[in-house]
C-alpha cells in the first residue's frame, strides 16, 4: 500500500472510531477543517509510526507542521524517502 | 516451615538453633541477613529477634552495588549467610555466620535483651538505591495483635518472598498461629502448588500479578484454600471474579499495606475499592484519611522512620504517612486511581493507567494488561495498551487478534472518555513481572 493510501485509510479509520464526521479528502482540505480533532490526529501519527515505521514530527530538525491534508501526505512522502 | 531446601518445625526452636554457640557471636549487634533461601532467613530473624540489637533483612534481588550503602547507613558489623548467598562476596563484616536450615542443639540460654530489636526492611524503590526502614516486631505484628486464635489450624503460604513487607507479613501470621509453605522465585507454579496441596495450604497470599500468573497457569484447581489474599498491587474486579470463580468457597480478601504505613484494611465483600466508611472512621486501630486524593495511614503498625542521614520524614507531622496512592470516591466507594506521578498526560487531560486497565481486564478473555504512555507530538502523549489474553478453554478459544482489539477499543469507548481509550492496543504473549511480583511499569 502507498504511503498515501495507508494515510488515508488511517484518517477514514481514526474518524469512525472517534466519531466525526470527516469531509471528503482533498490535498486542499485545511486539516483543521477534515473535522478531526487533535485527539484524533494524536491517534493517526501514532498509528502510522507503527505502520510505515516513520514518525516525520520526531526528527532533530524543524517540522513544518502541515496545515493541508497534501502538506500532511507529503511530510510523510517526503520523510520516507 | 516448609521452604524448597528443608522443613522446620518451629516448637523445636525452643531447645535447637540454626546458629548453635554462634549465635552469641550476633549478641547487641546490627546484623544483616542476606541469604540466599527464605528458609534460613526465616530462622534468623526467628532467633535473632532479642538477640540483636538490629537486624537488616536484605531482599533477595538486592545489587551488591547497594550493599556498602546499606552496611553504613544501618551500622550493620555482622552478617548471616547462607551456602549460596549471592551477596557473600560482596560483604567484609566483622562478625559472619553461615547457617543451614538445619537445626542444632542449643544448650545455653538464650536471655532477650532488654530493648527491643530494630528491624529494618527494605524498599523497593522504583529508581536508585533501596530505602531503609525501621520497624520493629511490635510494628510489624500491629496488625495481628488482638486476633483471636483460629478454631482449626491454619497453614499458610505466599507468593511473596518473605522479606518484603507483604510477604513478610505472611510469615509472622504463620509463626502467631500455624505454619507456612514459603516459595521459591525459580520454581514453576505447577510444583509450587504441589507442595501447597501436599502441605494442606488453608490461607493463601500473592500480589494480583502473581494471581494473574497462577490464573493463566490454568492449574488453579490443584489447590483448594479456604483464604486467599491479595495484597501489593491495586486488584481489578476481574482478578477477583476471577479467583471468587476458581475457589468458589474461599474468602477471597485484598488487603492493603506497605512497607512505611504498615497494613491499613483488609476488604472482604470481593469488590475493588474500599467502603468510603473506612476512612475518617473513629477510633479505629488503624486510622485513615484522604488529603490531596492521596490516602494516608497512622497505626500503630507504621514503621517509625526511615535510616540515613538527611533522609526524607517517613510521617508527616500529624504521624500519617502519605501512601502516594491516590485515590478517588464513586458510589460509596474509594478506588485506587494509581501512584501520584503514574499520570499519563493526554493533551492536558489526566489518565490514570490504572483506571484503563481495569476496563481492559474486564473483557473476558483478557488476562493482564499494561497501560502506558507513548510520546506523541500532537497531544504530549497517548494512551497504548499490551494486552496478553487468556488461554483457549475446551471449545471456547479467544477471538482473533484483530477482532479482540476491536471489541476492546469498543469496550474502552463505552466506558471512558475519549482521550482514556487506548489508541493502540496491542496483543503480547506476557508482560513483565517483578521479582517483588508487580507488573513492571516502564514509565512510572
Amino acid at each position: 500500500m502507498s504511503v498515501r493510501s495507508t494515510i488515508t485509510t488511517q484518517f477514514q479509520q481514526v474518524a469512525i472510531e472517534q466519531e466525526r464526521q470527516l469531509s471528503p479528502l482533498s490535498d486542499e482540505l485545511k486539516l483543521v477543517q477534515s473535522g478531526l480533532d487533535s485527539l484524533s490526529f494524536a491517534i493517526i501519527v501514532a498509528r502510522l509510526e507503527d505502520s510505515l515505521g516513520i514518525d516525520p514530527f520526531n526528527t532533530t530538525e524543524a517540522v513544518e507542521f502541515p496545515v493541508t491534508f497534501g502538506d500532511f501526505v507529503r511530510l510523510y512522502e517526503n520523510f520516507a524517502k | 516451615m516448609r521452604g524448597t531446601q528443608g522443613i522446620v518445625a518451629l516448637r523445636d526452636l525452643e531447645s535447637g538453633s540454626a546458629f548453635g554457640a554462634e549465635l552469641e557471636s550476633l549478641r547487641d549487634r546490627c546484623v544483616l541477613i542476606a541469604t540466599r533461601d527464605q528458609l534460613t532467613a526465616a530462622l534468623a530473624l526467628l532467633e535473632l529477634d532479642g538477640v540483636a540489637r538490629r537486624i537488616i533483612l536484605c531482599t533477595p534481588d538486592l545489587k551488591a552495588d547497594y550493599l556498602p550503602g546499606i552496611v553504613s547507613t544501618a551500622g550493620a558489623d555482622a552478617c548471616v549467610l547462607d551456602a549460596d548467598s549471592p551477596l557473600a562476596g560482596a560483604l567484609e563484616l566483622p562478625v559472619r555466620v553461615v547457617i543451614a536450615p538445619r537445626l542444632k542443639p542449643l544448650s545455653a540460654q538464650r536471655p532477650r535483651r532488654p530493648a527491643p530489636t530494630e528491624w529494618v526492611l527494605l524498599t523497593s524503590g522504583t529508581t536508585g538505591a533501596p530505602k531503609l526502614v525501621l520497624h520493629t516486631l511490635a510494628s510489624l505484628t500491629f496488625a495481628l495483635a488482638g486476633q483471636a486464635l483460629p478454631a482449626t489450624p491454619v497453614t499458610w503460604s505466599t507468593f511473596y518472598d518473605i522479606r518484603r513487607y507483604g510477604g513478610l507479613q505472611i510469615f509472622l501470621r504463620a509463626v502467631h498461629l500455624g505454619s507456612l509453605v514459603l516459595s521459591d522465585p525459580n520454581e514453576a507454579v505447577a510444583d509450587f502448588f504441589g507442595r501447597v496441596a501436599a502441605a494442606g495450604v488453608t490461607h493463601i497470599s500473592g500480589t494480583p500479578s502473581h494471581w494473574r500468573k497462577a490464573l493463566m497457569s490454568g492449574l488453579t484447581a490443584r489447590i483448594a484454600p479456604g483464604y486467599v489474599r491479595l495484597s501489593g498491587e491495586i486488584p481489578d474486579q476481574g482478578v477477583l471474579d476471577g479467583l471468587k470463580a476458581a475457589y468458589p468457597q474461599a474468602m477471597v480478601a485484598h488487603a492493603f499495606a506497605s512497607t512505611e504505613a504498615g497494613v491499613a484494611f483488609e476488604v472482604r465483600d470481593g469488590l475493588a475499592g474500599f467502603p468510603v466508611e473506612l476512612v475518617g472512621a473513629a477510633g479505629s486501630r488503624v486510622e485513615l484519611k484522604v488529603d490531596e486524593d492521596t490516602l494516608r495511614i497512622r497505626s500503630g503498625g507504621t514503621a517509625q522512620r526511615y535510616l540515613g542521614d538527611g533522609a526524607e520524614p517517613l510521617r508527616g507531622p500529624d504521624g500519617f504517612v502519605d501512601t502516594g496512592d491516590r485515590v478517588e470516591a464513586r458510589n460509596g466507594r474509594y478506588y485506587f486511581l494509581g501512584r501520584r506521578g503514574g499520570v499519563i498526560n493526554v493533551g492536558g487531560l489526566k489518565v490514570h493507567p490504572e483506571e484503563v486497565e481495569a476496563v481492559l481486564n474486564s473483557h473476558p478473555w483478557v488476562r493482564l494488561s499494561l497501560v502506558r504512555p507513548r510520546r506523541n507530538p500532537i497531544t504530549g502523549a497517548v494512551v497504548s495498551a499490551e494486552v496478553v489474553v487468556k488461554d483457549a478453554e475446551g471449545a471456547a478459544a479467544p477471538p482473533a487478534a484483530a477482532d479482540l482489539v476491536r471489541e476492546l477499543t469498543e469496550r474502552c469507548r463505552q466506558a471512558l472518555p475519549a482521550h482514556k481509550v487506548p489508541a493502540m492496543i496491542r496483543i503480547v504473549p506476557s508482560l513483565e513481572i517483578s521479582p517483588s511480583g508487580k507488573l513492571v511499569r516502564p514509565n512510572a
